[in-house]
């Protein structure tokens, strides 16, 4: 068969962790970067005798992603255990949700690279512990057991085999991102594991409506390598089936210093988890109100708020789509339109822009943004007024970064009120054409369109005569009536 | 003094007339004396018991004393004590000391108990004779070539050979109740929900019940009365407002309706037992209780499924002891599956791998359907059998055992024997009901008990008709001679 | 209800518990007597009956989300069969 008449067939599982105070079942706490098992306790560990309590908020924001994806809650759900002996998991089985999940159905949105848009259905999403790490480095013929994390609630969030290319996988993983990070339950710190994913990928040939034999990449845990495990695993399986070679249902692990994949070790032998309903714990109910009420507090959605930007503040769809993408940086960039008498152009100019880049290079997130959307919006509004130039409205952002002024008292002292007096824009500009005679000549002996170009000499010139203060079109105009005189 | 009920003790306590060091002293005599031939404890704790006995004296001294301040218990050794080693008599558990004390055990500590030791049992609370003991076998003081029942045989032991006034078991499948009945006292199993489960070792969740042992259903009451109500720490335990089961020990009789199941009277029940059982229900419709007839048409199926749903719980339940975080770790383990296989190998009894293998196999790919969820179903068929009953009768009687206490080694060699010794009182954990096992005569110089079943949170109601009976015999007052 | 020895050695493997050979024949005829006893629930027509998972047929009850567990790690540590650096140890594991 020859390439290109493969189909690829893509399924996530996405892990979640939720942003709870303390764990799934205990009352530990479940912050990051602890010394090894000093947040592992009696629960978490599985001593003997103790037992588990739910905390009610996972159930709330796990009720709140369903509700945003549009799914099911299910009104009686169901804890399983899933039976399995590894070092990690202290309790020789993990508590999760296996035939009665509390979310089930519902799909995402994602956007194709042709600007199309795709419906990737999911098929649940369930609540469930996490486990602890093992630490293979540091011990002589040993591994280590932090079982800090044990514990920790995730929802695994399973879609349907919907997808058709690791850009598809990478572009639903952040869809996915997205939403979990406006829904406020989940910080989504990838380099912390707080998202991460497997792919279950095959392939088929293309025609075909039965599914391959799939491999799973485990802990996927950046949206780079998952794109690239998810090719590597691609091109591995095309090689394989090319030569008529079978796919071994197994799972397997990314490499990502040799970008490549291999059979996990410690899952070679075929799993038989015995789920069975955790008698320690009794089933869910969820009661209609207490949905309708998570229901109504939850935020407007990104795919939502991106429309009304595109409708309402006339953005482009790239620039709504930029800023509806993170809910810090929507609540930042309405919170400055607001304050800015409604300018919303200039505002997400300025925000994509010079905030941005800032923020970039000193490595922060919008949150941390010394300058807040209300002094960002007294900047807009100088500019708007024309009271600044664009060029001295940078000049004011950078003093504005570095202090707490306001825009207004950074202006005033250090005097960069636009020059608006057309006697005095207008005697610069006579003393810079007098100053560049041989530039003048060649501007009047040259065709239209290379003048647009020169005059831009001209315009430099006059602007660093004036530091900035002058309209620039005004000395633009003033310029061509001048040279064209 | 160890014939005393614990009314009295309580009175001789809040009178000053004995100090709770006194008390714990007499009894810790008589345990140093009575256990190395009886075998009820695993672990002595005769120190710590005369410290938390001067802390009662000063709590009875400054008036701040509960009705059980200053009285000794013991507890099976399956309830965690924080200090105190708990090893659940698996060699698995031999060096295992909880950092935490179980509710039962911290309720219990608060109403002022002073705890005297820790007691033998079935390794896990498996099986029905503390014969599956690391520490070796506890001993039946009516009878020593004979077992105490179990699996809290050594709570029953202790008690029945006065080295204690009062302990706590567990009944799973009639691990309080069969003990009881065989050492001649009584034994209460409480709703499933009404004693928290926190820090007592799990055996199978859905169906553990904590509760007390002692020589009289009010001494019954008033350990239930300090160690019932919603524990947030265990989501089983039951938001059942507290009560004081004493309150209503002494209500007449009249317009009870005791149903007697056909069931439980049929052909596999010994004659004797069975003629021994009617005299004590006659008994009670002396005063004033009515008799009804009742079926519960699927009893027969109680053993099958207890023994489903009971494996396959404890084989998850088990999964936790892997030799990594505390308990027992074999030598010089090659690697990781070794380290398991050993540890979980050599750790556990014959009795408690064998359980952890069926619960495996029927929870397992391709069997789950055939056994584990069809047990869950015929469970729902007799606990539908026992609503039934309840609607017409308030109190179901019936024996507590097929049989009387048994020998030693007597049903070792085939574990479907030793299982039927439960055929009377796992229904009751299936259904989540209350249960107790009274005192009710003597074959062959041997205790046998009355089973009462109670509705759902009846507790006491049970205590009630179980006093009553009390009161008009005195079966629960015999001692056996060696230990008068 | 028999069982092959291999299989009780399967079923051994699966519940890690390390049997000896001798072991198997024992542990294969007690295992054979219980599942002939279990056999007794297949007959019981219950197709339609829900399962019943749990005596209570009554709802969890939910947590706040309140941390209330202090490090005892000291205390954990103190009993387990093998430490190093405030971890637990195990052979090496290989993922």
């Amino acid at each position: 068969m020859r390439q290109g008449q493969w189909e690829t067939v893509i399924g996530l599982e996405i892990h979640v962790q939720l942003a709870t105070r303390s764990k799934l079942f205990s009352g530990a706490p479940t912050a990051f970067g602890a010394e090894p098992n000093v947040q592992a306790c009696a629960i978490d560990l599985g001593l003997p005798g103790v037992l588990p309590t739910i905390n009610g908020e996972a159930v709330k924001m796990a009720v709140k992603f369903g509700l945003a994806a549009g799914a099911t809650i299910a009104r009686h759900s169901v804890f399983a255990r899933k039976n399995y002996f590894y070092p990690d998991l202290p309790k020789g089985y993990q508590i999760s949700q296996y035939e009665l999940p509390i979310v089930s159905g519902g799909g995402i949105e994602i956007e194709l690279d042709d600007g199309a848009r795709k419906r990737i259905n999911l098929i649940r999403a369930h609540l469930e512990e996490d486990a602890g790490k093992s630490v293979h480095d540091a011990f002589q013929a040993m591994s280590g057991i932090d079982l800090n994390r044990a514990g920790t609630p995730l929802i695994e969030i399973v879609t349907a085999p919907d997808l058709r290319s690791a850009r598809e996988a990478v572009a639903c993983m952040r869809k996915v991102h997205t939403l979990i990070r406006y829904l406020g339950i989940s910080d989504g710190n990838m380099q912390e594991g707080s998202f991460r994913c497997d792919a279950n990928v095959s392939l088929r040939p293309a025609g075909s409506t039965t599914l391959g034999t799939r491999t799973e990449t485990k802990n996927l845990n950046s949206f780079r390598f998952t794109e690239l495990a998810i090719e590597h695993e691609i091109e591995r399986q095309r090689e394989l089936l090319e030569v008529g070679q079978a796919i071994t249902q197994e799972t397997r692990l990314y490499d990502p210093e040799r970008n490549e994949t291999r059979p996990m070790r410690s899952k070679e032998e075929a799993n038989d988890y015995r789920y069975f309903p955790d008698p320690d714990l009794l089933p869910l109910e969820l009661d209609p109100e207490t949905i309708e009420t998570i229901r109504r507090d939850l935020p407007e959605l990104p795919d939502a708020r991106c429309g009304r930007f595109l409708r309402d503040y006339g953005l482009s769809p790239a620039d709504s789509q930029q800023l509806a993408g993170a809910r810090e940086l929507a609540d930042y960039f309405e919170a400055a339109v607001a304050a800015a008498s409604g300018e919303a152009k200039l505002a997400a100019n300025w925000i994509m822009g010079e905030l941005t880049a800032a923020l970039n290079r000193n490595n922060l997130g919008i949150g941390q943004c010394p300058i807040d959307a209300a002094r960002l919006a007294g900047l807009i509004l100088r500019i708007r007024d024309r009271t600044i130039t664009g060029k001295a409205g940078k000049e004011v952002f950078d003093a504005m970064w570095e202090s707490d002024l306001e825009a207004d008292a950074i202006i005033e002292s250090r005097g960069l009120r636009q020059v608006t007096d057309t006697g005095e824009i207008a005697a610069m500009v006579a003393e810079t054409v007098a100053a560049n005679p041989a530039q003048a000549e060649q501007y009047r002996n040259s065709p239209a369109e290379k003048r647009v170009k020169l005059i831009g000499y001209f315009v430099g010139q006059v602007m660093k005569k004036s530091r900035g203060k002058a309209d620039p079109q005004q000395v633009n105009d003033l310029l061509r009536s001048l040279l064209e005189k | 003094m160890h014939r005393t009920s614990l009314k009295s003790l309580s009175d001789l306590l809040q009178r000053r007339e004995i100090s709770s060091q006194e008390l714990t002293r007499f009894f810790l005599e008589r345990t140093e004396r009575f256990n190395p031939g009886i075998n009820a404890f695993i672990t002595l704790t005769g120190e710590h018991a005369l410290k938390e006995a001067r802390a009662a004296d000063h709590r009875l001294q400054h008036g701040e004393a509960g009705p059980l301040t200053g009285i000794p218990i013991a507890h099976k050794d399956i309830f965690c004590t924080e200090g105190i080693r708990t090893t659940c008599a698996s060699r698995m558990l031999d060096n295992f000391t909880a950092p935490y004390d179980a509710t039962v055990v911290a309720r219990l500590k608060d109403a002022g108990m002073v705890m005297i030791g820790k007691t033998n049992m079935d390794e896990f609370a498996m099986g029905s004779s503390t014969e599956n003991s690391f520490y070796g076998p506890a001993r039946n003081p009516w009878d020593e070539s004979r077992v105490p029942g179990g699996s809290s045989g050594g709570s029953a032991a202790a008690i029945a050979a006065g080295m204690v006034p009062a302990a706590t078991g567990t009944d799973t499948g009639g691990s309080i109740r069969q003990p009881a009945a065989l050492c001649g006292i009584t034994g209460l199993k409480p709703s499933y929900g009404r004693v928290s489960r926190y820090g007592m070792i799990a055996f199978a969740s859905s169906l553990d019940q904590g509760g007390p042992m002692t020589r009289s259903a009010e001494d019954a009451a008033m350990i239930l009365n300090a160690i019932c109500g919603l524990d947030a720490r265990d989501s089983t335990s039951a938001p059942q407002p507290g009560e004081d089961f004493t309150r209503d020990l002494d209500r007449d009789l009249s317009g009870i309706r005791i149903g007697l199941p056909r069931e439980f009277f049929d052909a596999r029940l010994d004659p004797a037992i069975g003629g021994l059982i009617m005299d004590a229900v006659r008994e009670l419709e002396r005063s004033g209780a009515t008799l009804v007839d009742i079926d519960l048409p699927n009893t027969a199926l109680a053993i099958p499924v207890y023994y489903v749903v009971a494996m396959a719980e404890c084989s998850s339940n088990l999964s936790r002891y892997d030799g990594v975080r505390f308990g027992y770790r074999c030598e010089n383990p090659a690697d990781l599956m070794d380290l398991y296989c050993r540890s979980r190998g050599e750790g556990f009894g014959d009795e408690v791998k064998r359980r952890i293998m069926v619960g495996a196999y029927v929870l397992s790919a391709g069997y789950y359907d055939a056994y584990y969820l069809q047990a869950q179903k015929v469970r729902r068929l007799i606990r539908d059998d026992y609503r039934q009953a309840f609607a017409k009768v308030d109190v179901i009687a019936g024996p507590t055992t097929p049989s009387t206490a048994f020998r030693l080694h007597e049903k070792t060699d085939n574990p479907i024997s030793m299982y039927l010794s439960d055929i009377y009182t796992v229904a009751v954990n299936l259904a989540g009901l209350p249960a107790i096992s009274i005192p009710a005569g003597f074959l062959n110089r041997l205790p046998i008990g009355l089973q009462l079943i109670g509705d759902y949170f009846a507790e006491s109601r049970l205590l009630n008709v179980a006093h009553r009976y009390q009161l008009a015999t005195d079966w629960h007052r015999a001692a056996p001679e060696t230990y008068a | 209800m028999a069982f092959e020895n291999e299989q009780i050695a399967g079923i051994a493997r699966l519940a890690r518990l390390g049997l000896r050979e001798s072991e198997l024949t024992a542990y294969n005829r007690d295992l054979s007597r219980i599942l002939e006893m279990i056999e007794a629930i297949r007959g019981v027509d219950a197709a339609t009956i829900e399962p019943l998972a749990h005596p209570l047929e009554i709802s969890a009850r939910l947590r706040a989300d309140k941390i209330t567990e202090t490090d005892q790690r000291d205390k954990f540590l103190a009993i387990a069969p093998s430490t190093s650096a405030g971890y637990y140890l195990v052979p090496k594991v290989i993922e």
